[in-house]
């Protein structure tokens, strides 16, 4: 998952330091594993390098009131992404979340992304039905494990899309609205 | 708890909730309940209504033989003349199609009896009349009748006197009669009167009717109470998921089935008070009835509404037997167990055993004997039908194969499970082969009743009349210048007794009349005055009496009468067939005689018939001739060639077993109509699939018309075949020559495909609606 | 394989249909090209069987059109579309579409009597279709007597018997367990890819889904056709 990206993401509702960054990611996305400062800066170092981002100074100020602001290119780089079909594998949900929200918050179609993400794990699924067809047993047996756990995940992505409403009215209070 | 219940009342207190929960279903369940139970109570109280007319028989049949005894008069004794005799003889006659009980009565002192239902003995010149025969005399429709007789009306018979309030009778004072030409009485009202008044035949009639009748009611009331079974059985089902046990779900059926029936009960003494008003006028006249005697026995009455609801509830617990009722859902046993043929055939085989024994008749077995064992014959093949159907059914169409979509779906359907339209079948089947019975019994009799009275095969004679004395130029004269008379000829008999007297008594007849009238009696080539034939009469069987041999030397006349002549049966007399009517046979061979063969003998010859032609272009001839005739001799018979008398009465009788059948068939429809409803309703996903994947709906629709029509066709088959047979043997033992009544099977064959096309037609719209597209989403 | 070389064979064009006020139907628009195994996939009530319904002809939807092999199937009577149905499409559908009084072979066979073949080579033909999809031994039985997995593998004979260019498949196998239910897919989709038949399914499971080449998927009367990932 990327962490990256993450951030881009969230640094396109508006400017912010490193510090309310770091802290709206641990919010959002941490679940009990937050991020360490060191993770975020050299992240944003990243991202400043490949011109993604950009970084406003406030004049007086120490080292610490940088401001990071989403460059076009940056905005371009996480459309591309929540286009972009995740790779079907396990334990894939905390990626493809992170997605949702963030295709929620920036005001993109969450279920465009549900759906493209469909499409990826049938064809995953077709792909994997045709070899079990001409398989042997083993083969059977594999690839049905392998079709369960597609199929959780598709479940899962059935029932995202079913409380898209519910979940962006959660991401999107009011009050996140201020900056 | 400290009083604890003993065990039995607390199981009756939960037997009784349990009941009580049934009833309380019945009507709970919104409007297919109601339906449901509509059904059920309409259907019973159809039933219902024909079991309480049918107990109302024997009240009337008592009630009308309370009234024939008590006018009847005793004709056996010998009663001295006295201050309270009177003289009474029948003139009976008829009016168009209505027979009119007449008599001539002559009182010989103060206290000569009084008629029933009169308030005064008619002085000569006076009649007493019944109401209905008052107002047809008052009406122009009996103006020629009022002519018929010379008196005057100064009363009207109570209902005492009268069979029924549409009969005809009249008692019309005389000072002609005498010892010879009537009976003198001293009182009336004889018990002979009944047991003489009904035949063996008309006692066949009614009893082949009886159990026609109430068997198919029976069969239609087992059906009736299984209305809407189908989804009886998923509210109980749905009832076991909340935790009732199986022998509390069929309690509550059973509480059900009593509410519908005892609605059917109370429905069907409504009905039946509503037919009892209706149904005097509606019947014909001479099955009218007093509505005062339409009481159903009380007893029966009892009967019935003990055995209805008993009978809902046994049907019903029987029928939930073949059913498991699944807390998730209805199971039907649907084991396709052949059915046996072997105890389905014990009862016909009885029956057939039984009528076999009385296949001769009342004098073979004796009397009441007879009645019981012939009734239980029909009843035993009867029933047997009923059985025999479901056996028969499966048999034949586990062979049917081949035909179309339509004609495959329904065999197979009918392969799986006939049971339901059997049921419904096997009450067509019982009426019908009852109809059927009662038709050929009917037609033969009529058959035989007019062959007694002759024909005129030249169309000559279009009448007779057989009057009870009196010379024969009285009757010519009297007759050949009367009103719509062309021509009246005499025919005159004389016994003959041979001399010297046989040993056995025997005598021989000889009939008197000129050659156009003998040619009636048989085929005879060359005639002229003066010839003599001896008739030999045309029969299958032997013919009765002594041969004649020519030659012979009789006595002519009632021997001991004083008013006899020898006579010589000329050796030359030729050997003629007779016609073959009825009676020829009984009275074995007879000499035929011109009158100048018997000149001598002349004095003897009373008139024995006068064949009468009359004018065919006017409609009423025969009542001028009756007039006519009334006026010479009131108690001569009069009868029509050929004889109608009978016919007119058994048209009616057959008139009415056909509309009974007709009424019968159209129950039978209803409740297959029922069958059909229900079973398109259960399989409404089927039949949509069906009609997805391009089923024509005429396809469905024949399919629905050949599963009803199979087993009415099977039952039909059955019914045409048991009822013939059993037709030939009550005409067998009727004593009636056997023969196939076509139009009896024609017509209720007819009826039966009747109903097989206006059952189908009206399930129709249902299957209609149900194939419609969308008919797929009630998933 | 989506094949688009393969022309379209039934076009569903801004369908609507309402029952009473529920809209089933809400401009739905769908394209089934040639030999192709369609899924139509969404979440219950979405109209999904509603939209397989009109395009097999037995709804007519309230307004857009269902072409048919460049026929307008909304223009035809009901009696052509019987008539088509009966002879061009095949239909599978979840559970008690067998008719239970006639053998597993009648009712294979019932089709092709439906569209007048003579019985003796009709069973001929649905004995193959019995063979072919492994249930040669219930040909004899009725349907109550054979488990439910062998009959829809009778009822998917049924639906090929009569060479259909489509069938029509609802949830086929939402009556049977994981095994049973991928039976019969394979044999489903394998005869049908063998016959070059199109088949449409309905269904709400990823892995019979997984038999087709294509998804759309049905949302509130709507259709998202697959958008290809890039």
């Amino acid at each position: 998952m990327s962490v990256g990206h993450a951030l881009l993401g969230l640094l396109e509702s508006g400017p912010r330091h490193g510090y309310d960054l770091k802290r709206s990611y641990d919010e959002r996305f941490g679940r009990g594993r937050e991020l360490h400062y060191g993770q975020v800066y050299s992240t944003l170092a990243r991202l400043l390098k490949n011109g993604l981002v950009e970084v406003r100074s406030e004049p007086g100020d120490g080292p610490d009131r940088k401001r990071y602001a989403i460059t076009e290119a940056g905005v371009t780089d996480v459309a591309g992404w929540l286009a972009h079909a995740e790779k079907p594998e396990p334990y894939l949900q905390s990626t493809l979340y992170t997605k949702v929200v963030l295709a929620l918050l920036t005001g993109r179609d969450a279920a465009d992304l549900l759906d493209i993400q469909r499409a990826e794990h049938l064809r995953l699924m077709r792909e994997l039905t045709r070899r079990k067809t001409g398989g042997d047993l083993a083969d059977h047996l594999i690839c049905d494990h392998a079709l369960f756990h597609l199929e959780a995940d598709l479940r899962w992505l059935e029932l995202t899309a079913a409380r898209l409403d519910q979940l962006a009215a959660q991401v999107r209070p009011p009050s996140t609205q201020e900056i | 708890m400290s009083v604890t219940p003993p065990h039995r009342r607390g199981t009756r207190s939960r037997l009784l909730a349990e009941l009580a929960m049934g009833v309380r279903l019945s009507v709970a369940g919104g409007r297919s309940g109601w339906a449901r139970l509509a059904m059920i109570a309409a259907g019973v109280g159809l039933g219902v209504t024909m079991l309480l007319l049918a107990a109302t028989v024997p009240a009337l049949v008592a009630a009308r033989d309370t009234r024939l005894v008590a006018r009847a008069i005793d004709n056996q004794s010998e009663i001295p003349r006295g201050d309270d005799t009177m003289l009474i003889a029948d003139a009976n006659s008829l009016y168009g199609e209505r027979t009119i009980h007449g008599r001539l009565v002559q009182r010989e002192g103060d206290r000569a009896p009084l008629p029933p239902g009169a308030d005064r003995i008619p002085a000569p010149g006076e009649m007493v009349v019944s109401p209905a025969l008052a107002e047809h005399l008052a009406t122009g429709e009996g103006a020629l009748l009022a002519e018929r007789w010379n008196g005057r009306i100064v009363g009207t018979l109570g209902p005492e006197g009268v069979l029924n309030p549409q009969e005809f009778v009249f008692y019309l004072g005389v000072d002609s009669l005498t010892d010879e030409t009537a009976h003198r009485i001293r009182s009336f009202g004889s018990s002979r009167a009944v047991d003489e008044g009904i035949a063996a035949p008309l006692l066949l009639l009614g009893l082949v009717g009886l159990v026609a009748l109430l068997l198919p009611v029976a069969v239609f009331l087992a059906t009736a109470v299984r209305f809407g079974g189908e989804a009886r059985d998923r509210q109980l089902a749905a009832l076991r998921l909340v935790g009732a046990d199986a022998a509390m779900t069929r309690r509550i059926a059973a509480g059900e089935t009593l509410a519908g029936a005892v609605l059917g009960l109370l429905t069907g003494a409504l009905l039946f008070a509503v037919v009892g008003l209706l149904a005097s006028r509606l019947v014909p006249p001479g099955m009218s009835f007093y509505r005062a005697d339409l009481r159903p026995v009380p007893m029966l009455a009892a009967i019935v509404a003990v055995v209805v609801p008993v009978g809902a509830v046994l049907v019903t617990v029987s029928a939930l037997r073949r059913v498991v009722l699944e807390p998730l859902g209805v199971v039907r046993h649907s084991t396709a167990r052949r059915r046996r043929l072997w105890w389905r055939l014990i009862l016909p085989v009885v029956g057939i055993g039984l009528l076999f024994t009385v296949r001769s008749g009342p004098d073979a077995s004796g009397g009441e004997g007879f009645a019981y064992v012939a009734m239980a014959g029909m009843a035993a093949l009867l029933i047997g039908v009923a059985l025999l159907l479901p056996w028969l059914v499966d048999a034949a169409v586990r062979r049917l194969d081949g035909g179309g979509v339509a004609w495959q779906l329904a065999v197979r359907r009918l392969q799986l499970d006939s049971g339901t339209a059997v049921r419904a079948v096997s009450g067509i089947a019982v009426s019908v082969a009852g109809a059927i019975a009662l038709q050929g019994v009917l037609s033969a009799v009529q058959g035989q009743y007019s062959a007694e009275g002759g024909t005129d095969p030249a169309g000559n004679y279009q009448a007779m009349v057989l009057p009870s004395a009196g010379a024969a130029a009285r009757w010519t004269e009297g007759l050949a210048n009367a009103p719509g008379v062309r021509t009246a000829g005499v025919l005159s008999r004389v016994t003959a007794t041979p001399t010297p007297a046989p040993a056995d008594g025997y005598t021989h007849a000889v009939e008197v009349a000129d050659c156009t009238l003998l040619r009636l009696r048989a085929t005879i080539g060359d005639c002229a005055d003066g010839d003599v034939f001896i008739l030999v009469p045309q029969t299958d069987g032997a013919a009765g009496g002594a041969a004649v041999t020519p030659g012979t030397t009789y006595t002519l006349g009632e021997p001991g009468s004083g008013r006899t002549v020898a006579w010589t049966l000329p050796g030359n007399a030729p050997t003629v067939p007779g016609r073959g009517t009825g009676l020829e046979a009984a009275y074995g061979p007879t000499v035929l005689a011109t009158p100048a063969a018997v000149r001598d003998a002349r004095p003897t010859l009373a008139a024995d018939r006068v064949y009468v032609g009359l004018d065919t272009g006017d409609p009423a001839a025969i009542e001028r001739l009756r007039n006519a005739a009334a006026r010479i001799d009131p108690t001569a018979m009069i009868r029509t060639l050929p004889d109608r008398t009978f016919a007119s009465v058994l048209s009616t009788i057959r008139e009415a077993v056909l509309v009974g059948a007709a009424a019968l068939l159209l129950l039978v429809g209803a409740s297959m109509l029922v069958n059909v409803i229900e079973q398109l309703r259960e399989r409404r996903r089927l039949l949509a699939i069906l009609v997805a994947f391009g089923t024509r709906r005429g396809t469905l629709g024949g399919s629905v018309l050949y599963q009803i029509a199979v087993p009415v066709l099977l039952g039909l088959g059955l019914a045409v075949v048991v009822g013939t047979g059993l037709g030939a043997v009550l005409q067998a033992a009727a004593g009636a020559p056997i023969r196939l009544d076509w139009l009896g099977i024609g017509a209720t064959s007819g009826a039966a495909a009747l109903v097989v096309l206006l059952t189908t037609a009206a399930s129709l719209p249902l299957l209609w609606r149900l194939t419609k597209p969308g008919g797929l989403r009630s998933e | 394989m989506v094949n688009h070389l393969q022309p379209p064979l039934l076009i569903a064009d801004d369908l609507h249909l309402s029952f009473g006020p529920t809209r089933a139907l809400d401009s739905a628009s769908l394209t089934v090209y040639a030999g192709e195994v369609l899924a139509l996939m969404g979440p219950s009530g979405s109209g999904k069987s509603t939209l397989l319904h009109c395009l097999a002809g037995i709804l007519t939807p309230d307004s857009g059109r269902v072409g048919y092999a460049g026929r307008d199937l909304s223009a035809m009577s009901d009696t052509e579309r019987s008539a088509l149905r009966r002879t061009e499409f095949g239909f599978v559908f979840q559970f008690g579409q067998l008719v239970p009084e006639l053998t597993c072979l009648e009712n294979v066979a019932l089709p092709l009597r439906l569209a007048g073949v003579r019985r003796r080579e009709a069973q001929r033909r649905a004995a193959a279709w019995l063979d072919r999809l492994e249930v040669a031994d219930v040909a004899g039985k009725r349907p109550g007597q054979a488990s439910g997995g062998q009959g829809q593998r009778v009822a998917v004979a049924r639906a090929l018997v009569s060479g259909p260019r489509v069938v029509f498949a609802d949830e086929p196998t939402g009556a049977l367990d994981s095994l049973n239910g991928e039976r019969v897919m394979q044999l489903l989709t394998g005869a049908a890819r063998d016959t070059g038949t199109a088949v449409v399914l309905v269904t709400h499971e990823a892995r019979v889904a997984a038999y087709s080449d294509r998804e759309a998927v049905v949302r509130d009367g709507r259709v998202r056709e697959q958008v290809h990932a890039r």
